[in-house]
């Protein structure tokens, strides 16, 4: 096998050897006719499409509805690489809303000098309208997809907290239902934990989340989406479709005594959780952005005065804020008392001299982002960029460094994937879901593993021309 | 149920159901055009004229030509009643409303798209056109065999069976009332072969030339194919049948939701109609005028389940 040594291959050793996770599947992989995977392959496209699996890409009309491509060959995680995983992020998401809570009440943590106020007072996430509010249940983040990379055995890194509206999850499940359609026969061979019971999950971490408004024996739950054009609408009903949920848009909803209400065929009824796929910003247009056509008006009147149940909580953008992220293994540790197991990615924040000179100094080396960015857009990966990208990158970082971190280039681990010939290494990531209720944090095993399928390629963003896998999590 | 969810499945059938009729109407007029010789473009003219799209077809074209008429029926985006124009509309409202559906009639609605997608990539001639209108009777007959075998007799269901029959009430109208002249008594050419054709392309366009010789063997004439397809309750296509099932269908949610709607005692009027009827009554009353009522009344009691079951905010 073709591997550079100075990437970290899940599934091979240095020396070709499988590692223990892969050395059942690569027994049975060895066996396997490469032809007959290959139209494996089509099968599973072929499935994804009629499904109707597809996302849309903004701003290209032509494919307005494309498929994410799906590799056949999973990611597989040992039982005991998990179990340190699970206690990470659940450390992790403990803090994050301890955090939530602190900061839109009384901000110990700014008292106590450990994150610079400014970051705070002067961040567009922060919602001052939250500030005193408390979330039914004392949720914040009922649904949240970290990021994770991997550069060795053992070192596993944070990337991103995605604490808004993580999206990625209908894949995790639709992958694996693909892989158990079409090879039933490795799920008997490994044993594969299950990740099917997330719908459930989530309407339960929901429903656990009613607002004191609600009278009833079953809180009524409703998915909020921007409507059919959106890129992850499938995602949407696909989840309200799951759960047994009613899938909303804003035309739908309306405020009636002091409730939000959707539109039935049999008049107007009240919503008790609402899971919101839009943004803050769009949510309510009294409180927020007075253009948006898919929130609703007086929702956060609603929301305060305990008549509904928001999810995510509004305002939570404030902890996945990528001015803050350097401040995590702070802020871990100032609300769990632990130094944090999950490690942070070193981060030069440019609205600091000293920093801004040493990324300026070294642009080609580091991996720079927008502070208020995500999906993979506005980001410069300096060992791939031209000179010219470089250049015009300078420019922009010079105008505006508060608006940008960079962080070293990440020796992203590979997984192989099906190609051509063979197996062929390519650089992946992980997103694992997680779920909140006041009583417990529900780890799905597993997660989103995206992989940029262009060989080299660092950036795994379904919109940059990243496909995915199915993430196995081995049991005991 | 939304409101919007009742209305995204009931134009979704609609749409459905277009598809169907459209590819029917083909059919019909494309068989005459195999059994004649000389000029057809009259038969292509009123297969125009019955999908009800004379307007938008003069805008494009000054002639009937075969190829024409096939096209734009079967795949002009400037045809919103064009089968790739419906199928389109159907899958979309069926995206809308996913969650009402089970995954079997989505997953063969997405597969129509599709394949309709595909077949209708090129220009159809009338050498390829057979195929095509296989394919969608075909993908047709598998939304309706998994509707049936799959969803839940509820008030998603109705709304799905209200789509489908107000959509084939205004079809079947339409379809006698381009050729009602043909069916009057008075018809100078009653008896000729000419006529004859033109019965017989009646009932091929609603699918029902076996059924009406099964029913009335040897005895064609205008007035037994105007009651076979007006007043005929054993007919799946007659008036009489889709107002009866529209009724139904609306009789289902008032018992379900516990509430009487206008739109029910309106639907009770059209069936009444057809009830008890002799077909000579009809013809006194005038054929033309007759059809022109059913049309009006079924798009007047159309948006009135729109509005009664809140379709729109």
């Amino acid at each position: 096998m073709d591997t550079k040594p100075r990437f970290f291959d899940e599934m091979y050793d240095a020396s070709g050897t499988p590692r223990d996770p892969y050395s059942l599947y690569s027994d049975w992989f060895g066996q396997e006719d490469i032809k007959h995977l290959r139209n494996k392959s089509q099968e599973a496209e072929a499935f994804f499409r009629r499904i109707g699996i597809t996302f849309n890409v903004y701003g290209q009309q032509e494919a307005d509805e494309r498929l994410i491509p799906f590799d056949i060959v999973p990611r597989i995680i040992s039982a005991r690489e998990w179990a340190r995983l699970e206690q990470g992020i659940e450390q992790r998401v403990r803090a994050i809303n301890a955090f939530l809570y602190d900061i839109y009440h009384r901000q110990e943590i700014l008292r106590a000098g450990r994150i610079p106020a400014e970051l705070i007072a002067r961040n567009e996430a922060f919602l001052p309208q939250m500030i005193g509010v408390n979330p039914p249940g004392g949720v914040y983040t009922h649904i949240v997809g970290i990021d994770l990379v991997r550069t060795g055995e053992d070192d596993f890194f944070v990337l991103e907290d995605n604490a808004r509206t993580p999206s990625g999850v209908s894949y995790m499940l639709e992958n694996r239902e693909t892989m158990l359609q079409m090879f039933p026969e490795l799920f008997t061979k490994l044993k594969v934990r299950p990740v099917s019971h997330y719908p459930q999950n989530l309407r339960r971490s929901l429903s656990d989340c009613a607002p004191p408004a609600f009278a009833g024996d079953k809180p009524v739950v409703a998915v909020l989406t921007p409507g059919i054009y959106n890129s992850a609408y499938f995602e949407h009903a696909f989840l309200a479709d799951q759960m047994g949920a009613e899938l909303v848009e804003s035309h739908d909803l309306r405020i009636v005594d002091s409730r939000v209400c959707m539109r039935t065929t049999r008049g107007y009824k009240a919503i008790d959780v609402l899971y919101r796929r839009v943004d803050d910003d769009y949510l309510d247009p009294l409180n927020f952005n007075p253009n948006s056509m898919l929130g609703v008006p007086g929702i956060m009147d609603v929301y305060r005065a305990g008549g509904i149940t928001i999810a995510n909580a509004p305002g939570t953008g404030i902890a996945d804020d990528k001015a803050l992220y350097s401040y995590m293994p702070d802020i871990v540790e100032f609300y769990t008392g632990e130094k944090a197991i999950l490690q942070n990615v070193p981060t030069w924040r440019c609205s600091e001299p000293d920093s801004l000179k040493y990324v300026l100094d070294h642009l080609s080396e580091l991996v720079v982002k927008e502070v208020h960015g995500s999906g993979g857009y506005g980001m410069l990966v300096g060992p791939a960029a031209s000179k010219r990208e470089l250049a015009r990158f300078e420019k922009k970082l010079r105008a505006k460094p508060s608006n940008y971190i960079a962080q070293p280039t990440l020796a992203l681990s590979t997984v192989p994937i099906m190609a051509k010939k063979g197996l062929a290494p390519r650089h992946v990531d992980l997103r694992p879901f997680v779920l909140v209720s006041p009583e417990k944090i529900r780890i799905t095993p597993g997660g989103l593993t995206r992989v940029a399928l262009k060989e080299g390629s660092l950036v795994v963003n379904s919109s940059q021309g990243g496909g995915t896998k199915d993430t196995w999590v081995l049991g005991d | 149920m939304l409101g919007k969810t009742a209305g995204g499945l009931f134009w979704m059938f609609r749409y459905l159901e277009r598809c169907e009729n459209t590819a029917r109407l083909l059919d019909a007029g494309w068989r005459i055009s195999l059994t004649r010789s000389g000029d057809t473009s009259g038969e292509w003219e009123s297969v125009i004229n019955t999908a009800g799209i004379r307007f938008l077809y003069d805008q494009k074209f000054t002639d009937f030509d075969a190829g024409h008429v096939i096209n734009f029926l079967l795949r002009d985006t400037d045809n919103p009643s064009s089968v790739l124009s419906a199928i389109s509309l159907a899958r979309s409202n069926a995206r809308l409303v996913r969650t009402a559906l089970s995954s079997e009639v989505w997953e063969a609605v997405n597969e129509y798209w599709m394949a309709i997608k595909a077949a209708l990539a090129r220009p159809v001639t009338e050498k390829t056109l057979a195929p095509v209108l296989a394919e969608i009777r075909n993908r047709t007959a598998i939304v309706r065999g998994t509707l049936h075998g799959t969803m839940l007799r509820n008030d998603i269901y109705n709304f799905c069976r209200l789509g489908t029959f107000v959509e084939r009430a205004d079809n079947t109208a339409r379809i006698l009332d381009v050729k009602y002249y043909v069916l009057l008594p008075s018809a100078s050419f009653v008896g000729s072969s000419m006529d004859n054709t033109q019965w017989e392309n009646i009932l091929r366009s609603v699918s029902a030339e076996r059924a009406f010789s099964w029913l009335h063997g040897g005895d064609v004439t205008a007035s037994s194919i105007a009651d076979f397809l007006i007043l005929d309750r054993r007919m799946p296509r007659s008036l009489a049948f889709c107002h009866a099932k529209i009724l139904e269908n609306l009789e289902h949610l008032e018992k379900d939701y516990g509430q009487r709607q206008p739109s029910q005692d309106m639907a009770e009027r059209c069936t009444a109609r057809f009830r008890n009827r002799r077909v000579a009554e009809v013809f006194e009353e005038g054929l033309h005028e007759f059809l022109e009522t059913a049309i009006h009344d079924t798009a007047i009691l159309a948006s009135q389940i729109e509005k009664d079951f809140k379709f729109y905010g």
